[in-house]
């Protein structure tokens, strides 16, 4: 079984080639089938897979598979190689699964696009490939090699309705950024291969573990330059300026790439390349760092949003600051449940706000809409069950286990502390705010005047059942991963402890019965915080907001903390005025030096040419008295 | 001997010089003409008749005399006199007189001067000279004939004046 | 028979094609151009003359029949040419057909 691990990125790959090349002249139907089934089989084939490898484990908990060679040049040999794992093989469950509701949801979807129907199932398809190879990747190239497919579609994604400018803008944005982070991480491939002599992921970390002391600047490099590539794909500070204008995108590519995976990538680098984050302290600090901040920057941010989708992309920032945070303070298993939640109901979120927007005929400002739980009670059954994932309320929501087991381990892990803690908890009161504050916004309150009178939902059975899924699992999803207080029922960190290291925890004072109180009021806290200012008295933000500073604070904190202004003033702006003085290229002058003498050759060697006869003949006479001067003086 | 040669040298230099600083061009074609029949004279002394005879009827019996015609058909009379003493001036001579200077000493230091005793040399008669062309020489005296058969052609062709198309077409109707 | 020394026209040989050359570089009007270039010619034959008179053969003279010829033939040809130019640019100030230049 488990040797049709090929076919996992196979599939889609045959179906992108399938849809770009005859994809145009196909009826719809066939394009959305293959679009669709492509991954729907994969998905399958994952499924087995991993029954297979759950009931079977093979020999080390690792299986690699070699299709082909790709280079071998002197002792550089990377193979075109699969290597499924525990870690990997969750990500490929969540990749194959998610997307393939979110492909079958968008069949769907995008049915009322003019054009490009086949065109979107091509690009998704090549996505869904491309994050396939890179997380089952055995070899730093093949995953790099992912990483920029994945880097691609995401730019052909959200710049898919091209025909509008504001939307190239936004996918070169997306683009440029997270190519910043693509030479940070091509550098640290370089320093790794240098001096560990292979890109074999295995054989990389045994050898780093070997050769480099832990705090070794070498490996501080390599780390930190790793990081710089996980944070320009996951959208984490400082390179997080792209995803709010990512959403421009529709809405089913904004779910699967920059909610459910592509974003997660540097969560699967950060996870998968461990040991160098481990022999590097600082760097792995600064990891969690950079999530804590990121995570509170971001939820700020999320709650002065008035476009739906920006907040939940502002949402998925925070999210995987979480995610990052575990992974710096070492709860590897940690961030890889927090991600496989995250997945499920991130998913959801984005795909009920897919179904909102749609039936109100593309309006995403959430102040236009209100009272809707009456014309969309699909829609608002499932938002809310996303939202209370979100929020992290306690017990019955996939959420809560997952963010508390973060915040457990932040606390008590060997390199948490209470700092980090105390951000994570602030940053779970905001999620439950901004979360509550959308539910408010959208289906409560008075209904605008543009509102639909009656029900307006239409959508059909291909939106209804990936919906259903994924709200039934972001309800249950956590039940694999039950902490000792509550049943005891670790499935999930026992399996992924096959691949990556336990967390290592010391002794707390408090106990994490206590902690799990405290984390569920506050997010219970955080609901009716967003009742109060949303639904109750909605006066009471709107009078912050008109003063000049609450005004001030409020431009500031939609801006995403004036981020762009910044990396303007700073980058943009010189790059530019350099651009603008060397409109006539320096390296030029050479050639039109060249040109110039030319030029002025000719100028001289044309005066030569008067058209006078006594001047030629003036020439020809000193001629023969040099010629013979020669002869007479030899 | 020698006597007549210096003198007849000295005829022929200054009346060189004169035939090419006239301004009126009849007067420089006649100093010409006598520059010829000097550089004949020397030619006789140097013992080759032949080429003195050759010299005077046709160097300076038929070229120059053409020289006399084309000057009769372009000249303007006075004005061309006056035209000739405006482009003349002094300035103009100094670059060619250097650059003469120049030539001659090169060519003095090509040449050597005589260091064998003066001895007489014979005469080379026309007869001589006959032989000699219809001889080794048959192929230049072939192609010399070639040559001015393509000089007369050439003449006849550049000397015809453009009429009006009417004239041209009369005289074919005419054939 | 003579005893003029041959290397004696030589120098005269010279002497008269450094005055042609100047007869051409300094003159405008194209029929003394013509002129200088006739003296210049002379004077290479005579220097073929003396030439053949130093060696006692007949070569030089033919030598200087072919000059001669070529003479005549440039000539002619050349006058042709000038009248031509003469009708074209109307003054036989040799500048003025400067049109072919660079």
């Amino acid at each position: 079984m488990l040797d049709y691990l090929w076919l996992i990125p196979a599939l889609p790959f045959a179906g992108f080639i399938i849809l770009a090349i005859i994809g145009a002249r196909m009826p719809r139907p066939v394009a959305a089938t293959i679009g669709a089934g492509s991954v729907g089989i994969s998905a399958l084939v994952a499924l087995s897979i991993a029954a297979a490898f759950i009931t079977a484990p093979p020999h080390g908990h690792v299986y690699t598979q070699l299709l082909w060679e790709w280079i071998s040049v002197g002792g550089f040999k990377p193979d075109i190689a699969l290597t499924i794992d525990a870690l990997s093989l969750v990500m490929v469950l969540v990749i194959a699964g998610v997307g393939f509701m979110i492909h079958l949801y968008s069949t769907e979807s995008m049915a009322g696009e003019k054009e490009g129907y086949s065109r979107f199932f091509a690009y998704m398809n090549l996505f869904v490939g491309s994050m396939l190879t890179l997380v089952l990747a055995d070899n730093l190239l093949l995953l790099y090699l992912g990483w920029e497919g994945v880097g691609l579609c995401s730019y052909l994604l959200i710049g898919f309705w091209y025909k509008d400018p504001a939307n190239g803008r936004a996918a070169m944005k997306a683009f440029i950024v997270t190519r910043v982070g693509d030479a940070s991480m091509a550098v640290g491939l370089f320093i790794l291969y240098h001096n560990l002599g292979t890109l074999q992921i295995h054989e990389v970390l045994v050898r780093a573990a070997l050769q480099w002391p832990s705090g070794l600047p070498l490996a501080i490099a390599a780390a930190a330059l790793l990081l710089g590539g996980a944070v320009g794909k996951s959208a984490q500070l400082p390179l997080q300026t792209w995803l709010p204008d990512a959403m421009a995108g529709p809405t089913p590519v904004s779910a699967l790439i920059h909610a459910a995976t592509m974003v997660t990538a540097g969560v699967y680098l950060i996870a998968r390349t461990h040991v160098l984050f481990t022999l590097a302290p600082q760097v792995q600090l600064a990891v969690a760092v950079i999530g804590a901040a990121t995570l509170l920057l971001a939820g700020i941010s999320a709650l002065t949003q008035w476009d739906i989708k920006r907040a939940l992309a502002y949402s998925t920032m925070s999210q995987i600051g979480y995610m990052f945070l575990a992974l710096g303070v070492g709860a590897w298993s940690a961030a890889i449940f927090h991600f496989m939640v995250h997945a499920f109901f991130k998913a959801l979120l984005f795909l009920s706000a897919g179904v909102v927007i749609d039936a109100l005929h593309h309006e995403r400002d959430m102040f236009k809409m209100g009272g809707l739980r009456l014309q969309l009670p699909f829609a608002f059954w499932c938002f809310l069950i996303g939202s209370a994932s979100l929020s992290a309320l306690p017990l019955i929501t996939a959420g809560f286990y997952s963010k508390d087991l973060i915040l457990w381990e932040t606390l008590t892990s060997a390199s948490g502390s209470p700092w980090l803690w105390a951000a994570g908890l602030a940053g779970a009161l905001l999620t439950s705010i901004y979360a509550f504050r959308m539910v408010f916004l959208i289906f409560y309150g008075k209904p605008h005047s543009d509102a639909p009178r009656q029900r307006a939902d239409h959508s059909g059975l291909r939106i209804r059942i990936p919906l259903i899924t994924l709200a039934v699992l972001s309800l249950i999803g956590g039940f694999v991963q039950l902490p000792e207080t509550l049943g005891n029922l670790p499935l999930f960190s026992e399996f992924i402890t096959t691949t990556l290291p336990a967390t290592a925890s010391i002794s707390n004072t408090f106990s994490e019965g206590t902690m799990q109180y405290l984390s569920g009021s506050i997010s219970l806290f955080g609901v009716f915080i967003a009742y109060i200012f949303f639904l109750y008295n909605p006066l009471y933000a709107r009078n912050f907001v008109e003063k000049p500073f609450g005004y001030a604070l409020h431009c500031f904190l939609y801006g995403g903390w004036n981020f762009d202004r910044l990396y303007d003033a700073l980058f943009v702006r010189p790059f530019v005025l350099a651009a603008r003085a060397n409109k006539r290229d320096v390296i030029d002058l050479l050639y039109r030096l060249i040109a110039l003498l030319h030029i002025v050759s000719n100028h001289l060697l044309s005066a030569a040419q008067s058209g006078l006869v006594r001047r030629y003949a003036f020439g020809i006479a000193i001629g023969a008295i040099i010629i013979i001067g020669m002869v007479v003086l030899r | 001997m020698m006597t007549f040669f210096y003198i007849s040298a000295a005829v022929a230099l200054t009346s060189s010089v004169l035939a090419i600083s006239r301004s009126n061009a009849v007067h420089a074609l006649l100093y010409a003409i006598v520059s010829l029949l000097s550089v004949a004279l020397i030619f006789f002394m140097l013992g080759a008749p032949f080429a003195a005879a050759l010299e005077v009827v046709i160097y300076a019996g038929a070229i120059m005399v053409l020289f006399v015609f084309v000057i009769m058909m372009i000249s303007s009379g006075p004005g061309s006199i006056q035209q000739e003493r405006r482009w003349m001036n002094f300035r103009l001579w100094i670059g060619p007189s250097v650059l003469s200077t120049v030539l001659i000493i090169e060519l003095f230091a090509v040449m050597s001067l005589p260091r064998e005793p003066l001895s007489a040399r014979p005469v080379i008669e026309s007869k001589q000279v006959g032989i000699a062309l219809m001889g080794p020489y048959m192929l230049g005296v072939e192609l010399s004939s070639l040559l001015l058969t393509a000089g007369l052609v050439g003449a006849y062709h550049l000397g015809k004046r453009k009429r009006d198309d009417s004239q041209m077409e009369d005289v074919t109707i005419h054939d | 028979m003579t005893n003029v020394p041959a290397e004696y026209g030589l120098i005269l040989a010279a002497m008269l094609f450094a005055i042609g050359l100047a007869g051409v570089l300094a003159r405008r009007n194209i029929i003394f151009l013509l002129l200088s270039i006739e003296i210049m010619l002379n004077a290479a034959g005579l220097a073929f003359i003396s030439a053949g008179s130093k060696w006692g053969q007949a070569d030089g003279q033919v030598m200087f029949i072919f000059i001669l010829v070529m003479a005549a033939a440039e000539v002619s040809v050349g006058l042709a040419i000038v009248l031509q130019l003469f009708h074209r640019i109307r003054t036989v100030n040799s500048d003025e057909a400067n049109t072919m230049r660079g």
